[in-house]
C-alpha cells in the first residue's frame, strides 16, 4: 500500500540524520533570505527564524530534540574549529591592537566582569535557580565559547546559546542609540563596546554602521572570548555558584 | 583540497587545545586554548597561509548557523523559560545596557589618558 510505505518511509527519514541536517540546512537558507529581503533589520536575525521554524516543525511533526540533534549535530560541531578561526580575524586586527592595546585590554577584563557579574546578580535578586545563573554568566560571550564556560560552570550550553542570541540582538537593536544618547562618536569606543556587549551580532551590526567600528567590535569580541574564558569560571567561583 | 588542509590545521589545533585543557586540568574550553595558540603561532609566523585564511572566512562568514542546532535545544527549556522569564529578560536587558554605558565609558577615559599629547608616537 501505498500509504503504509509512505508512513514507513515517514518513520526511517524522522529516525534518520538526513532529516535534521537538511532541516537545519534549509531553515537557515530560507530565515537567511527573509533577512536579507527585510534589511538585515536585527529583530528577524537568521537565528531567530530559523531556530523559530525548526521548533515549529518538530513540535508539529512530533519529533524529539535528541532525534534531530543526530542530525544537526555535524553542523554544531564546527563551533569548535570555528572557536579556533578566531584567532584568524584577531590577527589581522593586530595593528589596531598594538597602538591601543592598554585602554582595550583594560575595558575588556572590566567589561567581561561587569556583563557576567550584573546579569547573574540581578537574576539571583528576581529569584533565578542555580542552573539558570550558570547558563546566563557567559551570555555576552561569542556563542561557541559562551557554550564551552556554559559546560564548564554546569549550566545548560543549549539555554546559554539561546541567551547569547537574545542578548546579541539586544546589543544590535539598541547600542547605537545609546552612543549617540551618550554623544559617543568615536568608532574604537563604540566598536569595543559592542563587540564586548554584544560578540558576533553586535560586530555585524557595527560592521553596517562603519568598516572601522566593525573591526574593533571583531577585535574586542575575539579577546574577550578569551578572557572570559579564563576569568568568568574565576568568578563565579567567588560567589560559588560552580 | 585547499579547504581540507585549512581544516585539518583549525582541527589539529582544536585537538591540541583539547588535550592540554585535559592534561592540564584547566576551566576553559578547549577550543579557546586551541585558538590562542593558534594566534600566537600566526604572531611566530607573521602571517596567514590563504587555505586557513579562506576556511576560517567560510567558516565566521555563517557562524549564525552553527548555533542553530543549541538553539533549537530551547524547546527542552521551554517550563524553565516560562517559570523564569522574568529574572531572565530583566538580566538580560539592564545588563546589556549597562555594559554597553559603561563600556563605552571607560574606553573613552582609558584613551584619553594614554594618548596624552607628549608622548603620542603617532
Amino acid at each position: 500500500m501505498a500509504e503504509r510505505g509512505l508512513a514507513s518511509l515517514w518513520v526511517y527519514l524522522a529516525a534518520s540524520p538526513l532529516l535534521g541536517l537538511t532541516a537545519t540546512l534549509l531553515a537557515y537558507s530560507l530565515a537567511y533570505r527573509l533577512y536579507e529581503l527585510a534589511g538585515k533589520r536585527p529583530l528577524l536575525h537568521p537565528v531567530v527564524i530559523a531556530v523559530a521554524l525548526l521548533i515549529g516543525f518538530l513540535v508539529f511533526a512530533d519529533i524529539h530534540y535528541r532525534d534531530y540533534f543526530a542530525g544537526a549535530q555535524f553542523v554544531h560541531f564546527l563551533l569548535g574549529p570555528a572557536t579556533v578561526a578566531l584567532a584568524v580575524p584577531l590577527y589581522r586586527q593586530l595593528p589596531k591592537l598594538r597602538r591601543l592595546w592598554a585602554p582595550i585590554l583594560i575595558t575588556i577584563v572590566f567589561g567581561v566582569s561587569l556583563a557576567a557579574l550584573s546579569s547573574v546578580g540581578i537574576a539571583w535578586l528576581l529569584g533565578a535557580d542555580l542552573e539558570t545563573l550558570r547558563s546566563l554568566a557567559p551570555k555576552s560571550v561569542t556563542a561557541p565559547v559562551a557554550m564551552g564556560i556554559s559546560a564548564q560552570l554546569g549550566g545548560l550550553p543549549s539555554l546559554t546559546a539561546v541567551l547569547v542570541v537574545l542578548t546579541g540582538i539586544l546589543g544590535a537593536v539598541i547600542g547605537n542609540r545609546l552612543f549617540s544618547w551618550m554623544r559617543c562618536q568615536d568608532d574604537s569606543v563604540k566598536g569595543v563596546a559592542m563587540g564586548i556587549t554584544a560578540h558576533g551580532m553586535g560586530t555585524a551590526r557595527a560592521f553596517q554602521l562603519s568598516r572601522e567600528m566593525g573591526a574593533f567590535s571583531g577585535l574586542a569580541m575575539a579577546l574577550s572570548a578569551l578572557i572570559s574564558a579564563f576569568l568568568v569560571p574565576v568568578l563565579m567561583g567567588l560567589f560559588e555558584l560552580t | 583540497m585547499n579547504l581540507i588542509y585549512g581544516l585539518t590545521v583549525l582541527l589539529v589545533y582544536q585537538l591540541i587545545g583539547e588535550v592540554s585543557v585535559h592534561a592540564l586540568d584547566i576551566p576553559v574550553p578547549g577550543p579557546v586554548v586551541g585558538m590562542a595558540l593558534l594566534f600566537l603561532t600566526l604572531l611566530i609566523r607573521g602571517g596567514v597561509t590563504e587555505p586557513v585564511e579562506r576556511t576560517a572566512e567560510g567558516l565566521l562568514l555563517h557562524l549564525s548557523l552553527l548555533f542553530v542546532p543549541a538553539g533549537v535545544g530551547m524547546m527542552v527549556h521551554f517550563d524553565r523559560l516560562a517559570a523564569e522569564w522574568l529574572p531572565v529578560l530583566s538580566a538580560l536587558v539592564l545588563s546589556t545596557v549597562l555594559t554597553l554605558v559603561s563600556t563605552a565609558w571607560l574606553m573613552r577615559g582609558m584613551q584619553r589618558l594614554f594618548s596624552d599629547p607628549d608622548s603620542r608616537d603617532g
